[in-house]
């Protein structure tokens, strides 16, 4: 089974602020991790391995530096890292973006693609199922179990808002996984010291031969006006008392101000 | 302080405190309460390796030796001692094979535990035998090709959990303490069970247990290098594993004074933080000049212990003896600076306290470490005299 997982190397939210000028992200002195969806992602990956043997690739579109991200997953067990970078990747959208990785993984060749459900800075969720629209495959998101997989067919669990589903698909197949399919493992040292000698294969536009009018800013639908951080109103009154009496105030209020 | 650690054991440090952070902290509390011997986060530690640290590669480990283990084990006591035990505890059983078992008998016993898969416990501790290894009583029969062992050995660490376990019995007991023979027992051998679960003070989440062998019959290949070398198999086992229980003394001393530091940073008495008393800061200052001082001391003997040096008895004592004293002052210190919140079961250090007392106990009392540094240096002095 060839498997390729899909990840991105994100600032760590827990310590991210926003300059108020400039409204960008204060990326200095914030560490880099791995989305946390997509470590389940790879821990998704190395358990199908477990189970049918094949391989892990870890796959990410990023500057150079997000080869430490292909280390980490490497240290945790992944047998390859593929890094794709190139100035021509810069400014893409969730849509150039998946256009880039499809690109890609036509150029790796997979059977099973795993990506985390969505990422924790845009949070749009788009980039799975746009990959698998380009490949033309299938795509199940929000899997929260692996039931069974043979050698052309898997059956997951999808979560839904109420309860799930049970789906089957055929291989060649896109997952994207939530964070109730699994427990990402911590890396080992033999996996660590495999990560520091791994060779990152590093993959140019020209090498996946992706168009470039579908790349980075020019191919991107989505063009972004303003960032900004939501101002902190300071008009703010706490009620109190029991809460029928709160409700009321409350629709009153409400109602005073042409919100109701 | 920069030790100058090898980009390895600077890799085995961050995994060990990753771990340690991740998988010991948010549970060490519970283990403690229920007595729960750690099988989780074992299962974390063989999957990362770290079972393997000091077993040669040729048997599935990764070739390190004592300053790995001991940089392994020093982050696990940061965050408990009681798991940290149950992992030295198993590098302690497998020092007898290591050193002096045959290639038979490493083949078949170092790939499982380097991976983790069995568990290692070591029996020498006896009722009437402690600090005197010539009181013991256990005693292994040869007959035909079976040594047949009775007796019962007493508060074994991973006693019950571990699969395998490597135990001292008297062969010849008209040849006083070299009488005594080293084997290897596995769990499951007829005539081979176990005694009670002892409820302790601390590292209440490692496991206690006496093993009882009434009429057990082992292989005869199952003795550990010849008859009569038992003693020496055990004190050049514990030679080796003290350097390891000096670590769990620093970690913890060094788990302690971090809860002290972040605690006093906070707690605001008259005004102002209590860091920024002076009563408070020379207490601090103490603990963290003794931890760094055991510290050294530690990595300074295991790397000669690893240079090869024949007889490490002296110094390895020296690094146990000290680390562990420290470990009990700076552990106390750290609930005194704490006050009442240190007392209290809410804050991880009077747990700290507790876990802390075993380590100048076991593996020799440091009162027994005391007198091997004692003997070392009437042997020094009379050499240098002649």
């Amino acid at each position: 089974m060839k498997i390729v997982v899909c990840i991105k190397q994100v600032p760590d939210t827990a310590e991210v602020r926003i300059n108020p000028e400039t409204n960008t992200l204060i990326r200095e002195g914030v560490q880099s991790i791995i989305k946390p969806y997509d470590m389940h992602a790879i821990e998704a990956g190395l358990q199908i391995r477990e189970k049918t043997g094949g391989s892990v690739t870890a796959l990410t579109m990023g500057p150079p530096q997000a080869e430490t991200a292909l280390r980490e997953a490497i240290s945790m067990g992944v047998d390859r890292g593929v890094l794709l970078t190139d100035r021509a990747f810069a400014g893409s959208d969730t849509w150039a973006t998946a256009y880039a990785l499809f690109k890609a993984i036509a150029h790796i060749g997979a059977d099973i693609i795993i990506c985390g459900k969505q990422a924790i800075d845009g949070d749009t969720a788009q980039v799975g199922p746009e990959i698998a629209e380009f490949l033309g495959i299938p795509h199940v998101a929000y899997i929260r179990k692996i039931e069974d997989i043979q050698a052309n067919s898997i059956v997951v669990q999808r979560l839904m808002d109420e309860g799930s589903d049970v789906v089957e698909s055929s291989l060649p197949v896109l997952l994207t996984v939530v964070r109730e399919l699994n427990s990402p493992r911590l890396p080992s040292l033999k996996g660590k010291m495999a990560a520091k000698k791994a060779e990152i294969e590093k993959l140019a536009a020209a090498d996946i031969g992706a168009e470039e009018d579908q790349l980075g800013l020019r191919g991107s639908p989505t063009q972004v006006k303003n960032i900004f951080a939501p101002g902190v109103k300071k008009d703010r009154r706490m009620l109190d008392g029991p809460a029928e009496v709160q409700v009321d105030i409350l629709v009153k209020e409400l109602t005073g101000l042409k919100c109701l | 302080m920069d030790y100058f650690l090898t980009e390895e054991q600077m890799m085995i440090r961050d995994l060990a405190r990753q771990i340690a952070e991740e998988k010991v902290v948010p549970v060490r509390a519970e283990l403690d309460e229920k007595g729960e011997f750690p099988w989780d986060i074992m299962r974390t530690l063989a999957q990362s390796d770290l079972f393997g640290l000091f077993i040669p590669e040729e048997y599935g480990g990764l070739g390190k030796a004592t300053l790995e283990l001991c940089i392994a084990v020093e982050e696990l006591s940061r965050a408990c001692v009681g798991v940290s035990t149950t992992y030295a505890a198993n590098a302690l059983g497998t020092f007898p094979i290591l050193l002096f078992g045959t290639d038979e008998q490493k083949k078949k016993y170092l790939p499982d535990i380097a991976a983790g898969k069995r568990l290692v416990a070591f029996g020498l501790t006896e009722a009437n035998a402690g600090s005197d290894a010539g009181g013991t009583q256990t005693t292994a029969k040869l007959e035909r090709n079976e040594y047949v062992i009775n007796g019962t050995k007493q508060w074994i660490t991973n006693g019950g959990e571990a699969e395998i376990y490597t135990i001292i019995a008297i062969t010849d007991r008209s040849k006083g303490p070299r009488g005594a023979s080293a084997f290897i027992v596995e769990k499951g051998t007829p005539g081979f069970t176990f005694g009670k679960k002892e409820d302790k003070m601390g590292i209440r989440a490692s496991a206690t247990t006496e093993l009882i062998f009434d009429n057990c019959r082992i292989p005869k290949d199952n003795i550990i290098g010849k008859e009569g070398m038992g003693f020496v198999v055990a004190m050049k086992t514990l030679d080796n594993s003290r350097t390891g229980v000096g670590s769990q003394g620093v970690g913890v001393a060094q788990g302690a004074f971090e809860e002290a530091v972040k605690f006093a940073r906070k707690r605001v008495q008259f005004g102002h933080p209590v860091i920024t008393f002076q009563a408070v800061q020379h207490m601090l200052a103490d603990m963290a000049t003794s931890i760094e001082a055991a510290r050294s001391l530690i990595y300074a003997v295991s790397r000669f212990i690893d240079s090869g040096a024949k007889d490490v008895s002296k110094e390895s004592a020296m690094a146990k003896l000290f680390a562990t004293d420290i470990a009990m002052k700076v552990t106390t210190d750290a609930v005194q600076v704490m006050g009442g919140s240190g007392y209290m079961k809410e804050y991880p250090v009077e747990k700290m306290m507790r876990d802390a007392k075993i380590l100048q106990i076991y593996e020799g009392t440091n009162q027994i470490q005391r007198n091997v540094i004692g003997q070392a240096l009437i042997k020094e002095a009379a050499r240098n005299k002649s």
